[in-house]
């Protein structure tokens, strides 16, 4: 592996507003070239997080960088290198979608006026909204507004690409577009760091997951590697449930628990076909056995407790 | 091509491009030019209230300002200075200090200008330059409407000053232009406080109206009499000296007081706005 700094890094970061610890102690490590997807549900602390790293909102403790370089400090070196969505689109509504990406490329002293019309025309183009280009920005579908903004994160080449739920708002064939267009990019070598609450979406699209759970990071690493937090597990159907777990604790498998015509558990390690003759050889009525590796839904769901209950 | 590639150097006329853009958006915006129409208008009410007076009493002159302009149009310029200073103009900047940040904040644009990057002490900058142009415009405005009404109504020609001397059509017209001057400067000094204000809520017509109550509150404080202490510190004491460009020879103690005391608030005000802009989270 290269030795290059982390796209984004940081380290303790925390925000509390009023009394609410929002953002706690966050060790975000986002590998240059990473496709990362950053997960949580709904107030979970994502966009306060994102709003953190793009110096929006400032950090009661910790320090975060962008591209190798100290955020807030260095925002106006890094940011021109980082296109950005953050927690929805927002224009002015009486101006045109063209009239709106020239503004905010008028905002960034780095960019070339010279080619600003011709980036606007190819930003639009590559969010299908070249049609759509004069239209004021209050006759745009909530999917357009959504399009304009991603379009305005790809006003210049980027070398880091932070989105906020982009796919928010987009019908299934935007969706796939917005995916498929995320996906190019990163292939192109651009790190993209993308925040959702739809693991499905997230686990087609990065090779890298973070878990938020409460302003707290639970969990991080490359999707394999967190795959591997699927622990198998087996269910067992017997009626005789205490002979059955008598042989189980013997192998050492302690967390069975009792399901509606068995037991289920983890497996703890121990092999299915050692299992399977333990209990046949101890006189267990085996009805059935299956090993069952839960969904990554699943797995996430565990890791960010309550499920998709909003918390705080 | 990788971004790293790309220069991140500031380019040259970066500024001038985003302030362009603000100018642009300021005055592309349908309300902010119903805005002027209603300055210019109120300007055409006074001249042709002032045309029916003089129809009704022919001959029937006094000697304030609105007398003299039956004599010459061209003192419709700076009578419609006069009636505009206390209420309209204010309110006009108001506006458009209401929307300079909190209405940015409001819609969301704030931060995506941020990520940009355009620079919190940038984005001020221009947006204080913005209001600056706006009060001008207000201002101009405002005389070239009386200019143009006046003429219309009442003809050109010499000016008879409130001294009682003659000047020439130059002149006078000169005068009016420094007059329209001399009152944005004092209308872009309350524009700092509305930035201010605008700094502080993400509610563009919160800060509008705070800023147009602020205005309203000096006036009231300048107006009476068991204040008089307060006075030479109230913003709008002196806004109404442009009438001393009608003396002969011109008066100019008052306006050149009433300049230092628009730039201290100005200098005060947008340096605020800087301490509290310079370190707000953006929560948009
Ligand atoms: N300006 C604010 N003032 C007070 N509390 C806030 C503010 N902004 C966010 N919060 C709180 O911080 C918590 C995290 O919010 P945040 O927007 O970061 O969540 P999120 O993970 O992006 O959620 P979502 O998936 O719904 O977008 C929430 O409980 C929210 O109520
Ligand atoms: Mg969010």
């Amino acid at each position: 592996m290269s030795s290059a700094p982390p796209a984004i890094a940081s380290d303790g970061l925390g925000k509390r507003f009023g009394r609410q610890q929002v953002v706690a102690d966050l060790a975000l490590d986002v590998p240059k070239g990473a496709c990362y997807g950053f997960i949580g549900p709904n107030g979970s602390g994502k966009t306060t997080t994102i709003r953190m790293l793009l110096g929006l909102v400032r950090p009661d403790g910790g320090s975060c960088s962008l591209l190798g370089e100290p955020m807030p400090s260095a925002a106006a070196s890094v940011l021109p290198r980082v296109g950005a969505l953050v927690e929805g689109p927002a224009f002015h509504p009486y101006l045109s979608g063209t009239a709106n990406l020239l503004r905010v490329d008028a905002a960034d002293p780095t960019s070339d006026p010279a080619t600003a019309r011709s980036r606007v025309g190819s930003a639009l183009e590559r969010v299908g909204l070249s049609a759509a280009a004069g239209k004021r920005y209050r006759a745009y579908s909530l999917g357009m507004r959504q399009r304009l903004g991603i379009a305005a994160a790809l006003l210049q080449p980027r070398d880091l690409l932070v989105l906020d739920e982009p796919t928010n708002g987009l019908d299934p064939q935007g969706t796939r577009e917005v995916r498929h267009l995320v996906a190019g990019l990163a292939a192109e070598g651009t790190t993209v760091f993308v925040s959702s609450h739809l693991l499905a979406e997230v686990e087609q699209l990065c090779d890298h997951i973070g878990v938020m759970r409460e302003g707290r990071l639970v969990a991080q690493g490359p999707l394999a590697e967190l795959e591997g937090l699927r622990a198998q597990r087996f269910r067992l159907q017997t009626a005789d449930v205490a002979a059955a777990r008598g042989v189980l604790s013997g192998l050492g498998v302690q967390d069975a628990s009792e399901a509606t015509d068995g037991l289920a558990g983890s497996l703890s390690g121990v092999e299915p076909e050692r299992i399977v003759r333990a209990l046949v050889e101890a006189g267990v009525a085996v009805r059935g056995f299956a090993v069952v590796r839960p969904t990554l839904e699943e797995a996430f769901v565990e890791l960010t407790g309550e499920g998709f209950d909003v918390s705080g | 091509m990788s971004a790293a590639e790309v220069s991140v150097r500031r380019r040259r006329g970066s500024f001038g491009r985003l302030f362009a853009s603000e100018v642009h958006l300021v005055f592309g915006r349908r309300r902010n030019q119903v805005g002027l129409l209603v300055l210019f208008g109120l300007v055409t009410m006074l001249g042709v209230a002032l045309k029916v007076s003089a129809m009704r009493h022919p001959g029937d002159r006094g000697g304030d300002l609105f007398s003299l302009v039956a004599g010459n149009g061209v003192f419709l310029g700076f009578a419609g200075l006069t009636i505009e200073i206390a209420l309209f103009l204010p309110l006009a900047v108001s506006v458009l200090a209401g929307d300079a940040v909190a209405g940015e904040a409001n819609l969301g644009t704030l931060r995506y200008l941020l990520v940009a990057p355009v620079g919190r002490g940038r984005l001020l900058v221009v947006k204080a330059c913005a209001l600056g142009v706006g009060a001008l415009t207000g201002a101009v405005l405002v005389a070239l409407a009386g200019v143009l009404v006046g003429v219309l109504l009442f003809g050109a020609g010499p000016l008879i000053t409130l001294s009682g001397s003659q000047i020439g059509l130059g002149d006078g017209l000169l005068r009016l232009l420094l007059a329209a001057l001399y009152v944005a400067v004092g209308l872009a000094a309350l524009g700092m406080i509305g930035l201010f204000i605008s700094t502080l809520t993400e509610q563009p017509i919160a800060a509008t109206v705070a800023t147009a109550m602020v205005s309203t509150l000096l006036w009231i404080l300048d107006a009476v009499p068991q204040l008089d202490w307060l006075h030479p510190w109230l913003l709008v004491d002196r806004w109404s000296a442009f009438i001393d460009l009608l003396r002969d020879p011109v008066f100019t103690d008052r306006m050149v007081t009433g300049l230092w005391v628009d730039i201290a608030y100005g200098a005060v005000f947008l340096f605020a706005a800087w301490l509290r802009f310079r370190v707000k989270d953006i929560t948009s």
